[in-house]
């Protein structure tokens, strides 16, 4: 029942304008894959396109090796959660969820019986008869996701099904949500712009930018091995230094940026190219005021309290610099410290952009 | 503190409903008067003049000729202004912004200039038929009522629902019959109403269209008042005013009304 789901070089035009450029992407059976980028990157043009909604310029779509370029979106068996739900208002919960089956020429009994059941699983069998328009956000999401699983199709796509529903429905949704689709190891594809929502539900994430795919990893690979500077900054390197190597001694490089000179083993980064970028969060500076510390010299400026730390804006010679700094001694304005990057949490990346 | 409306409200409301009512108390009275000629009040009470309606076959065929030209004018005016409404709104953003401005043409235009002009492109220009050429004139007629009153109706239609119930394997044409429809519902049959009201009534598009033994309801009217002076119009008023009253009570007994106060 479960189908991989495979992208090959697709292209997609609005008008002239290119929205989409050579996507491939590859969904294995009973993946969940997010498609995680900010308004206007082409996630949601490739789900349409993957629902039938929109046609590729160029390019192939495949679900278990079923070719669905050219099919028309009712044939294509797909089923879709939608931002704002899309339940039909003039028909009750259970004629929502039955209204698949009885597209299928599923009899009326057994279509009662298989929608029922599906309602059972979401916990909504007691609102069976309700109006659509009678119920809370979540519980439509929960009707919406009932109608779609019921047709048992091999792939489910959502649409930003969490947008339009407040902070903590939507982190207990997102859990219902995977936890149903690992218990039906339905083949998924999941589009949203919420970084946290995507790396928590997703077996992997593929970010995108522009209308391409940026990186295609699982999400403690993006998080802490991001492939270029696009997907660094997405996912909170703020701090991205460029450096130079001056030295090199086995394994060490010797490399420096405009005010410091840094050691970097080869065993702790991979390779390190001749010129490269430093990239690392705010918590992956530390700030020193011993003046004798191996660091690049800042000035601090703003201080803001996080709850767990306090983060300085810097001024340094290599640019401007967000560090978090300890609770305990909360330094003034002015102040000139020392910034020392941790190993462990700094990546690098190669100066062009791309590790 | 009190919910009670304003007594000086209160008056204005009186005067506006007593400002639109007077004038058809008046008619109704003319036309229930026993005289041989118009006048207020009624001197004398009588239905003769109902009576005469329909002893003047001219009136017979026109009331006929009216309801055709309504009823079909509007079904027509449906099927053409419908799929026009959905196709303006589902590609709102492709559709050039004109388009939509076109289906409104012939309220902007006035009546009179839209009358001449069917008159010369249908009767003068082609020889159409007096019956075809009235009911393509009111097809076109309350066409822009149509589109608009659907069109407001699917304004507020979220199609992302059409495209659940394709996803959920529901071709597109049935999806229209038994997703999108059953949804404006309450704007088709506003625009059944207006429509059908605004044939019966129309005078300036019927003056031009109208024929040799062929005429509509308004037209037979203004005919009779230029040659008689007898009540006859009065009651023939009241009678027209009573079948738009039937076609409310109608559509309300049996969709209901209600959506017409949301």
């Amino acid at each position: 029942m479960t189908q991989p789901l495979d992208l090959h070089a697709i292209s997609a035009h609005y008008g002239t304008t290119k929205v989409l450029e050579d996507l491939s992407l590859s969904v294995q059976a009973g993946e969940l894959v997010s498609l995680l980028g900010a308004s206007g990157c082409g996630k949601t043009t490739t789900l349409r396109l993957i629902a039938g909604f929109l046609s590729p310029t160029t390019g192939l779509i495949q679900l278990g090796g079923r070719d669905l370029t050219r099919l028309p979106p009712h044939k294509r068996d797909i089923g879709l959660v939608f931002q704002n739900y899309a339940l039909f208002p003039h028909l009750s919960v259970l004629d929502n969820v039955a209204f698949g089956l009885k597209q299928r020429g599923i009899g009326s009994t057994e279509r009662r019986k298989r929608a029922m059941a599906m309602l059972e699983r979401v916990g909504l069998a007691a609102l069976a008869d309700r109006a659509p328009g009678a119920l809370s956000g979540g519980q439509k999401q929960r009707v919406a996701l009932a109608r779609a699983l019921v047709i048992e199709p091999p792939l489910l796509m959502f649409d930003e099904p969490l947008s339009n529903l407040d902070a903590k429905l939507r982190v207990d949704m997102r859990v219902e949500i995977r936890q149903l689709q690992r218990s039906n190891g339905t083949t998924s594809v999941y589009v949203t712009h919420d970084q946290e929502e995507a790396f928590s539900i997703s077996d992997r994430v593929a970010i995108m930018n522009a209308g391409r795919l940026m990186q295609f990893d699982r999400p403690e690979v993006l998080y802490r091995r991001p492939a270029n500077t696009f997907v660094a900054r997405f996912v909170g390197f703020e701090n991205i230094i460029p450096f130079k190597v001056v030295a090199r001694d086995g394994d060490v490089a010797t490399a420096e940026t405009a005010g410091m000179t840094l050691r970097l083993s080869q065993a702790s980064y991979g390779a390190i190219p001749d010129s490269f970028l430093l990239a690392t969060r705010p918590d992956g500076l530390v700030v020193s005021t011993d003046p004798a510390a191996e660091g690049l010299p800042a000035q601090l400026g703003l201080r803001t309290y996080l709850g767990r730390a306090y983060q300085y804006q810097c001024v340094t010679e290599a640019g401007h610099l967000v560090a978090n700094g300890s609770l305990t001694t909360p330094l003034e304005a002015r102040a000139s410290v020392k910034l020392v990057p941790m190993p462990e949490q700094c990546t690098i990346l190669s100066a062009d952009g791309a590790q | 503190m009190s919910d009670r409306p304003h007594p000086i409200l209160i008056g204005v409301a009186a005067l506006v409903y007593l400002f639109l009512m007077l004038p058809l108390v008046i008619v109704v009275g003319a036309a229930l008067s026993d005289t041989t000629y118009l006048t207020f009040p009624p001197q004398g009470l009588s239905l003769r003049w109902f009576e005469n309606i329909f002893e003047i076959s001219a009136f017979r065929r026109t009331i006929v000729t009216s309801l055709q030209i309504a009823f079909m004018g509007t079904l027509l005016a449906l099927l053409i202004g419908i799929p026009a409404a959905y196709a303006l709104n589902r590609f709102r953003v492709e559709l050039p912004k004109w388009l939509g401005t076109l289906f409104v043409l012939p309220i902007l235009v006035p009546e009179i200039v839209f009358g001449f002009a069917l008159l010369k492109s249908l009767t003068v220009g082609t020889g159409v038929p007096i019956f075809a050429a009235l009911l393509i004139g009111h097809t076109l007629l309350v066409l822009p009522y149509v589109v608009r009153v659907i069109s407001a109706s699917l304004a507020s239609f979220d199609f992302s629902i059409e495209e659940a119930a394709i996803s959920l394997g529901s071709a597109p044409i049935k999806t229209f019959f038994t997703i999108v429809l059953p949804n404006v519902r309450a704007g088709v049959i506003a625009a059944f109403i207006l429509a059908f009201i605004t044939s019966l009534n129309d005078v300036s598009v019927s003056l031009f269209l109208t024929g040799p033994g062929i005429s509509t309801l308004p037209i037979q009217i203004l005919a009779h008042v230029e040659q008689f002076f007898d009540p006859t119009v009065a009651s023939v008023s009241v009678l027209l005013m009573f079948l738009t009253v039937a076609v409310m009570a109608v559509v309300e007994r049996t969709l209901g009304l209600t959506f017409l106060a949301k």
